[in-house]
């Protein structure tokens, strides 16, 4: 007894370079991924000190939160443009390898990571966003840092940490038909609510999370820092060493044998312990859409706004529902909006593409209402173009456009007007997230697609068609 | 950083739970690639209207608070996006501590690595803190040295801070020259 250990256990241990008594461990870090955003304050710092990046080589950067999907050479805002001239600066000053904005490799960090393979099972991986829990999916530990950290793993490759707790989120059975990883990890944060991985490493174990495709589970532990979590990972086995085989930064033939059988081992062992282990039951699961200011406040698409006299935090809920403009016990599906916005590192891969174009095809999206696909990365683009993806989107009414994060925290031009409402296949339905005023529905790919066309919410399973 | 020991403020109540850093710095601040001047920004959208008129019924508006410098929160303070531009727009506002039940872990460090001391206390404490500050002119007095909090009538409560941000804090410490003098460290690990 006493050797079973969990993959954050076995990835910890291999990075400590420094432990003493009373401290934080010193944790190295392989991967650093920076954005325009949260990356020119650290680099001034470093720059004030007369320090150097230690390992430009671990290092990789690319354009996201402020391009424009229109048109890549207009950026009407002189910050931003000013912004990402300070990246370009700063990576050719430091020697680190950029994607900018016209690079075929460009697009959300979280997106270009895994699909370069730069993400690897079993590595530290850090960027100056909290969505950089997207790479557990590959058995990574993947977490959020302040721009601060930033220039600390941009001086040392390293960072204090203390080791993290461990949760055990298990998912039994399996997700109905139309019901999806999206569902999934909101049907999970309304659960058990916004804070309830704060302190925490969320694993995500059980059948229905084995039976996700690499893009699915890419969802899940993206909003994993929804639910309070830093990181949230997923076990590697086959389907992560299948993704990864043959992609650009991960090695081919004998060395790439050798990586897999690595990558397989990191998994949790049989009987290790976690401190903490909730479940939930994948049957139980409908597709969600999300009525407040908060992801924790979602509902199933058959359900209805809160009860005012019936919730804990009724100031909360009340303020959330002024905010929405919603009613109390109001019926989802009578909800009308008039923004769809797919897109985001949640749901911008070419699955998620696929899935709502499935959902489109044929149809026209109501009058009302203004639909844009924003695609997770350039090649991502390209593919759904080549698949003639693009076509069904643009032959419905949707607006498809260029890489970049876009409407998800509307930091470019794509904005949703004051008191709009817009379902979208982003993480966050905070106040003035999408623009001041708007009002943010997350759902799935499919749930946005099928509201496009309908102009108001539906249940995504009445519709004839629906790809599982 | 600069060293904060002690610190003695009017406190704001901001009665609750949940807020994200979009509400404290929206999105459109974020272009700046300085740390300095985000004060400004703090709250934007619940300070001001679309026109950017300051809303006399938000709380920080209000006359009675113009000097605050201690925020009381409820639960999950400044969840969300990783910015740092989170803390900054605080510290810039005038804020050197923040007390809430519970903080979001990237937050509660970013906070830290800027000399603001986050505070985590029981919630019925914080409850009655709240209540207090909305009632009255209220202060606090927190001793980080001590990690003790007192009110004008030297109620005294203490609170836990791990040593090690304690230290830093108390010291202004630059924490990468700290960390470079384990270089030697780093680079036997590299070349394992």
């Amino acid at each position: 007894m006493g050797n079973q250990e969990t993959i954050v256990d076995k990835i910890w241990n291999k990075h400590v370079v420094h432990a003493e008594k009373g401290k934080p461990d010193l944790l190295y870090i392989d991967l650093h991924l920076v954005h325009e955003v949260t990356s020119p304050q650290a680099f001034e710092g470093l720059h004030m000190n007369n320090r150097k990046v230690r390992r430009p080589d671990l290092t990789y950067a690319t354009m996201d939160h402020n391009v424009p999907t229109k048109n890549r050479d207009v950026v009407k805002d002189e910050i931003a443009n000013k912004q990402m001239e300070t990246l370009r600066e700063n990576c050719e000053k430091n020697g680190i390898a950029l994607a900018d904005m016209y690079h075929p490799d460009q697009g959300i960090v979280h997106v270009i990571g895994p699909q370069l393979g730069l993400t690897q099972p079993g590595k530290t991986i850090v960027c100056g966003d909290s969505h950089t829990s997207t790479h557990g999916a590959f058995g990574a530990l993947a977490f959020g840092i302040g721009t601060s950290e930033v220039e600390h793993v941009l001086a040392t490759q390293t960072l204090w940490q203390e080791q993290p707790k461990t949760l055990n989120v298990q998912v039994k059975g399996d997700l109905g038909a139309g019901v999806t990883a999206k569902d999934l990890i909101l049907a999970i944060i309304a659960k058990f609510g916004v804070r309830f991985g704060t302190g925490y490493v969320i694993e995500y174990t059980g059948d229905a999370v084995r039976n996700l495709s690499m893009e699915e589970r890419m969802t899940v532990c993206n909003m994993s820092i929804e639910a309070g979590a830093r990181a949230g990972l997923i076990s590697p086995d086959e389907k992560t060493v299948e993704f990864l085989r043959g992609k650009e930064y991960v090695p081919s033939g004998e060395a790439f044998d050798e990586l897999a059988e690595s990558w397989l081992a990191l998994a949790t062992d049989e009987g290790a312990v976690y401190d903490k282990t909730v479940t939930i039951h994948a049957e139980e699961i409908e597709p969600q859409v999300s009525w407040g200011t908060n992801p924790g406040m979602c509902v199933p698409v058959s359900g209805r706004t809160p009860v005012l006299n019936e919730v804990e935090y009724k100031e909360d809920v009340q303020r959330a529902l002024e905010y929405m403009g919603l009613k109390e016990n109001q019926p989802i599906t009578s909800i009308e909006i008039d923004h769809v916005f797919i897109g985001s590192c949640t749901n911008s891969r070419l699955s998620d593409l696929k899935k709502a174009a499935a959902i489109v095809e044929g149809k026209q999206v109501k009058s009302s209402v203004r639909a844009i696909v924003v695609p997770g990365s350039f090649s991502v683009k390209l593919q759904a173009e080549k698949e003639g993806i693009d076509t069904i989107f643009k032959q419905a009414g949707f607006e498809w456009r260029e890489a970049g994060c876009s409407m998800c925290l509307a930091m470019n031009d794509d904005i949703v007007p004051h008191s709009g409402r817009c379902a979208s296949t982003s993480n966050r339905n905070f106040e003035g997230r999408q623009g001041n005023g708007a009002r943010t529905h997350l759902v799935s790919p499919e749930m946005a697609a099928a509201a496009a066309i309908e102009g108001h919410f539906v249940d995504v399973r009445t519709i004839a068609g629906v790809p599982n | 950083m600069e060293a904060i020991q002690k610190h003695t403020g009017l406190v704001y109540p901001m009665n609750r739970t949940n807020v994200d850093t979009d509400q404290i710095i929206p999105k459109q601040f974020l272009k700046r690639i300085e740390r300095t001047g985000f004060g400004q920004f703090l709250f934007y959208h619940w300070r001001f209207d679309e026109e950017g008129k300051k809303r006399p019924d938000f709380g920080l508006n209000k006359a009675e608070y113009n000097n605050a410098s201690v925020l009381i929160a409820g639960e999950n303070f400044g969840c969300g996006s990783s910015r740092e531009h989170a803390p900054w727009a605080l510290l810039d506002y005038g804020f050197r501590v923040v007390i809430a039940p519970s903080f979001a872990d990237i937050f509660y460090n970013n906070a830290l690595k800027n000399g603001i001391i986050p505070i985590q206390m029981e919630k019925e404490q914080v409850d009655l803190w709240m209540r207090q500050a909305e009632e009255t002119e209220f202060t606090l007095e927190v001793d980080l040295k001590e990690q003790r909090i007192r009110d004008a009538k030297h109620n005294a409560v203490y609170f836990d801070i791990p040593a090690y941000h304690k230290e830093k804090l108390l010291n202004g410490w630059d924490e990468i020259a700290l960390t470079l003098k384990l270089e030697d460290k780093i680079e036997a690990y590299e070349m394992r």
